[in-house]
């Protein structure tokens, strides 16, 4: 062999070598990050996380009160994204397809997609923390559902558009108005994808730390009005991970433990329903 | 909407009336309740997607009109002032700025060539067995929340960071010309650098997996014809697949810088909270997220929050720029995608 190929041969088995090295790198991360979080997290759990109240400095306690108040805060956020989500995303697949309103909303959702989280908690605040004088569960939610509803609107509209245009002039064909055909037919063929991109908008919310602090904030104590300050795992965590008490700084790796085994369990969930969904 | 549509051709279902079939056969009463319904219904969808447009515009307008104060008090030298008391009332954003840009620069500076590197892994070498649980894998560390990546970068990352690669990094680039004063300063393990390299982190599966997903529509046959003419797999991904997919990878790095500018809970925990502009990149300093995320709650002067308010501004309207761009070059591949053979 001469040079030349000599050389190319070498520049081939470098440059993958490396990529292999890039690939053992994410891993490498990964692993680490998600070994830390078992290690510490699993010392740290216990009964008591789940009966009792965060406790004040320098004494043992659970994490009670902010685990009710995350379920409650995403799972109203939830509530108010999924309407609003699948109603956009029924408009942008049947309705707007090429009209100036949908490409321009589809494409604001996009970004919506990706804007920053705390900015939306920001936002929250000025409209709605500012204007009723106190932070509360409501605003929380609220945060949580304007970062949820652009995953909603993407993977309705994308799961929308995946429907045989067969199947609707099938339903057409039979009299049935365009709404009955959407709701009962079309949007039924693809629940299992809508239902994924649901999981995942609130795996996304459940681990959003930024959007709570300005709207939710926290609460030492019990409270299941969401009218006023509400306990939350995530701003719990920042607030104790960066405490100078042992306790506290335990309780903060437990609750990390918890809100990825959530996160996680849910992708995995979504994963899996929309697999079962498209194999159907 | 007619009933039993002579019209087998009929293109969309929402357009199937022709005008022939309605001058020939009137709707009955029920076909024009159902269209009562179905124009309530539409309406419906299309306030919906309409509140999602607003929703943008809102944000805009709401942060815009807050931040007035800060803008009348401090005028267009808000964003080149590199003050923050608030004890005298003086803020100048251009700390944060720095350290956002920074930040974000450094995430993109390893976390471009890395993602790179995995999505031709995952496209051209990857076992067919393996590439879906890599390529999940990879997915997932976009799934960890941020403040996880914080708690791990504080308590984890930076005590074997600051003992062990800054003195090192040190040691290699310290005396270099240009390069030097970046790696030069006390060793605490927190500050830019390690802020940048965990962002870095966290942006490399937006990244990758755009790269991933632009890498898989190069036609099989552009490829197996470089392949046909002897090129190494190398060869083939950077001369023929980089050059046809490079919008679309530019895209994706695009959307991994607006992740990074607006990455929050993550930064907070270790770049250390100093508003300062400092040449070493060991240094604390602050970027817009994280003075917001610790000041914005303590913040009781008007003009104090005003001023948070206006680097959020800063913030947002920065990462819609970048995102538009990600948007529309990503946006340009695929209309190319039909025309090129």
């Amino acid at each position: 062999m001469n040079n030349l190929y000599r050389k190319r041969l070498f520049v081939n088995r470098f440059n993958l070598v490396m990529s292999l090295a890039t690939m053992a790198f994410g891993m490498f991360f990964l692993i680490w990050i998600l070994a830390v979080l078992f290690g510490k997290g699993f010392s740290a759990l216990g009964p008591t996380l789940f009966t009792q109240m965060t406790p004040p400095p320098g004494s043992a306690g659970g994490l009670m009160n902010a685990i009710f108040g995350s379920f409650v805060i995403v799972l109203v956020a939830t509530f108010i994204s999924t309407p609003i989500g699948i109603l956009a995303g029924i408009y942008l697949a049947e309705f707007g397809k090429d009209k100036w309103v949908a490409r321009a909303t589809r494409f604001i959702n996009d970004i919506l997609l990706s804007a920053p989280s705390i900015v939306i908690g920001l936002f929250i605040y000025t409209v709605y923390v500012a204007q009723v004088g106190h932070f509360s569960g409501w605003a929380g939610s609220f945060a949580l559902a304007l970062i949820a509803i652009p995953v909603v609107v993407r993977t309705t509209e994308n799961m929308l558009s995946l429907v045989p245009s067969s199947l609707r002039e099938a339903a057409v064909a039979l009299g049935a108005p365009m709404w009955k055909v959407i709701l009962m037919v079309t949007l039924k063929a693809v629940r299992g994808g809508v239902m994924t991109g649901i999981l995942l908008a609130v795996a996304r919310v459940s681990g959003e730390t930024a959007p709570l602090l300005f709207t939710a904030l926290n609460n030492q104590f019990w409270s299941t009005d969401m009218n006023a300050p509400m306990a939350n795992l995530p701003v719990v965590i920042f607030q104790f991970a960066l405490s100078p008490f042992d306790d506290w700084r335990s309780l903060a790796w437990a609750g990390a433990l918890l809100i990825t085994l959530t996160v996680l369990i849910l992708n995995i969930l979504a994963r899996t329903v929309f697999r079962q969904a498209s194999v159907r | 909407m007619s009933g039993a549509s002579s019209t087998a051709t009929m293109p969309m279902p929402g357009q199937t009336e022709s005008r022939t079939e309605r001058e020939t056969r009137p709707p009955r009463p029920q076909q024009a309740a159902g269209q009562w319904q179905d124009w309530l219904f539409e309406r419906t969808t299309m306030f919906f997607a309409l509140f999602v447009l607003l929703t943008l515009v809102a944000i805009i307008l709401a942060l815009g009109y807050t931040a007035i104060p800060a803008f009348e008090k401090f005028g267009l030298g808000f964003f080149v002032t590199n003050v923050w008391n608030p004890v005298t009332s003086d803020f100048g954003a251009l700390a944060p700025i720095y350290g956002t840009l920074v930040t974000s620069g450094i995430a993109l500076l390893i976390g471009v060539p890395v993602s790179f590197g995995i999505a031709l892994f995952l496209t051209e070498m990857c076992p067919a067995v393996l590439k879906r649980p890599l390529g999940t894998a990879v997915e997932l560390l976009a799934a960890i929340p941020s403040i996880i990546y914080g708690m791990w970068g504080l308590f984890v990352f930076a005590p074997i960071f600051g003992d062990y690669i800054q003195p090192m990094l040190t040691r290699v680039f310290g005396d270099l010309w240009i390069l030097g004063p970046l790696f030069q300063g006390a060793p605490s393990g927190i500050g830019m650098l390690s802020a940048g390299i965990i962002l870095s982190i966290m942006v490399i599966p937006f990244i990758a997996s755009v790269m991933r997903d632009v890498f898989e529509i190069v036609p099989a046959v552009l490829k197996e014809s470089a392949y046909g003419i002897g090129a190494t797999t190398w060869e083939v991904v950077w001369n023929v697949v980089l050059p046809y997919t490079k919008v679309g990878v530019i895209g994706g790095i695009m959307l991994g810088l607006g992740r990074a500018l607006g990455e929050t809970m993550a930064v907070t925990f270790v770049i250390g909270n100093a508003y300062k502009i400092s040449a070493s990149l060991f240094e604390p300093g602050n970027s817009i997220a994280s003075s917001l995320a610790n000041e914005f709650n303590e913040a009781s002067d008007p003009v104090h929050r005003a001023s948070l308010i206006a680097l959020g501004l800063v913030l947002f309207v920065l990462t819609l720029i970048v995102l538009t761009l990600s948007r529309l070059l990503i946006a340009q591949l695929a209309k190319g995608e039909g025309k090129k053979t």
